[in-house]
């Protein structure tokens, strides 16, 4: 019995690991004196009130038409100022933090207003520096958007230049989304085939292993969260996650019910204290799921684009 | 009992030699070595679609009459000299020759910001569309230099982390890899702070 006293201490230590690993990946590099990149909740983020609830409608459902249509994701941002960043470097974080554009593809465009600076910036992420050339996102800004701008409609200038955006865009040879699957899903359909596969074979072979490992409540818990996890990461939805989970967590619960599989195994499995549920459990829960409105993942913003002001 | 006991040791001992060979940090080494010579090739890539510009530039500078000429002597210069310096992969583990590059595009990009300085005083370049157009051209381009260059010194800070810290500056040793040149001691500095384009440079 004396290696089996060993083995806590060393997955005492595996969890602590385990722990401090989530802890350092969750914990967002939060850089100090600037403007902090805002969540991503919606095509249209106005921080400062300046547009009318209907003209934020309005574009949100305009670039979500042209989403649905087209795929490529637009995302309008109007902040007070990017002080003490010039609003390139501003946008550039943005870019860099969001990702927008659909994940294979990357065509994401970032319209980014700085209304105290007066200033505004186009980013089109790399896959987009072909349909809209540095000098075409100058001559929309100073031609467009500007001069609405400067009567003072904000909401305008913003609607006229992203329609002259959209106009280059529908231009480029990109890939279509997927028509009949009438949802603009983040990386494509679901594969239903691996997703199968995976609760088949994978899931009972790691529930197995959890369970070895930490005992069967937690083993369970644990097996529940990792298939939840594996389908988080498969189809990048949340809802299936979250169910895909709750079924590995009674298949391996459902499978050491079993004689055949549950032979000698040791019961119980408590080991030292603090709550089994502080982590693994709860089947993917950890994601930060957003709204309405997801990033594709897969634009890389390399620094193209065009600035100006009014 | 030997099955029952054994069998959960098994399980162990199997996690744990997966554990030990993902934790050597072979795998992580190679594709951090990609990824810095990637995004090296980038930063080059950038500097020769700068360097590309300048003729362009100059061309249409000089259609204007009695410009100023030491300025544009100069960008002239720098562009021969930052261009003619052999650019080749094995660079990156050279600090010295590293040094030079860096000192000749910085040259080149102080000259070509005096020159667009200068540019203020000539109201005819400034009206022409062309010359509009190439100063946009520019300014992208020297946005994406910057962006090129964060990322190539983030993935050399990435590799020289796992060169340096244990256990997988025991792997290092053992396969002979040596933490790479980032840019100069002034970039370096730049890490810790958030980045910050500089038109003036």
């Amino acid at each position: 019995m004396g290696l089996m006293g060993r083995a806590p201490a060393v997955l005492r230590l595996w969890r602590w690991a385990l722990l401090w690993l989530m802890t350092a990946l969750a914990v967002p590099v939060l850089a100090q004196g600037v403007q902090p990149v805002p969540a991503l909740t919606a095509r249209v983020m106005d921080q400062t009130g300046t547009l009318a609830a209907g003209d934020v409608a309005a574009l949100e459902a305009q670039l979500q038409a042209f989403e649905q249509r087209r795929g490529t994701q637009i995302v309008v941002l109007v902040v007070r100022s990017t002080a003490p960043e010039d609003i390139a470097d501003y946008t550039q974080r943005l870019g860099d933090a969001w990702k927008i554009g659909r994940r294979d593809v990357g065509d994401g465009l970032l319209f980014v207003v700085a209304l105290d600076d007066r200033r505004l910036r186009i980013a089109p992420a790399k896959t987009l520096e072909g349909a809209i050339p540095d000098v075409m996102a100058k001559r929309i800004i100073d031609q467009v958007v500007t001069p609405a701008f400067r009567r003072g409609d904000i909401a305008g200038g913003i609607r006229g230049g992203l329609e002259h955006l959209q106009a280059r865009i529908e231009g480029e040879a990109l890939p279509l989304p997927e028509v009949g699957s009438g949802r603009p899903s983040p990386g494509g359909g679901i594969d239903w085939f691996e997703i199968g596969l995976l609760f088949l074979f994978a899931v009972p072979l790691i529930s197995a292993v959890l369970r070895g490992i930490l005992g069967n409540r937690l083993g369970a818990l644990a097996a529940g969260g990792v298939s939840g996890f594996l389908v988080w990461s498969l189809s990048g939805l949340l809802w299936l996650a979250i169910m895909a989970g709750l079924v590995g967590l009674f298949m391996s619960l459902f499978v050491q019910q079993l004689p055949l599989q549950s032979g000698g195994r040791r019961g119980g499995g408590h080991w030292g204290g603090g709550s089994p549920g502080s982590w693994g459990g709860g089947g993917g829960g950890w994601s930060s799921g957003g709204g309405g409105f997801s990033s594709g993942g897969g634009g890389d913003f390399g620094g193209g684009g065009a600035s100006g002001d009014w | 009992m030997t099955r029952t006991f054994l069998r959960p040791f098994t399980w162990l001992a199997t996690l744990w030699l997966a554990l030990l060979l993902s934790g050597c940090g072979y795998n992580d080494f190679q594709r951090l070595d990609e990824q810095t010579k990637s995004s090296w090739a980038e930063v080059l890539n950038q500097y020769q679609r700068r360097a590309d510009l300048i003729p362009n530039i100059v061309a249409t500078v000089k259609g204007e009459a009695n410009f100023e000429q030491e300025t544009l002597t100069k960008v002239i210069e720098a562009r021969a000299k930052a261009t003619g310096i052999q650019v080749t992969p094995e660079m990156v583990s050279d600090p010295a020759a590293m040094q030079k590059f860096q000192a000749a595009q910085g040259e080149l990009g102080s000259a070509l910001s005096r020159l667009m300085v200068v540019v203020e005083q000539y109201p005819n370049l400034k009206a022409n569309q062309a010359f509009a157009d190439l100063r946009v051209q520019l300014e992208g381009t020297e946005n994406r230099i910057t962006v090129a260059r964060n990322r190539y010194i983030a993935a050399v800070q990435e590799y020289n982390v796992l060169a340096r810290s244990f256990p997988t500056n025991l792997t290092a040793m053992v396969f002979g890899y040596q933490p790479k040149a980032g840019f100069t001691v002034a970039d370096e500095a730049a890490v810790s702070a958030p980045p910050k384009v500089d038109f003036a440079k």
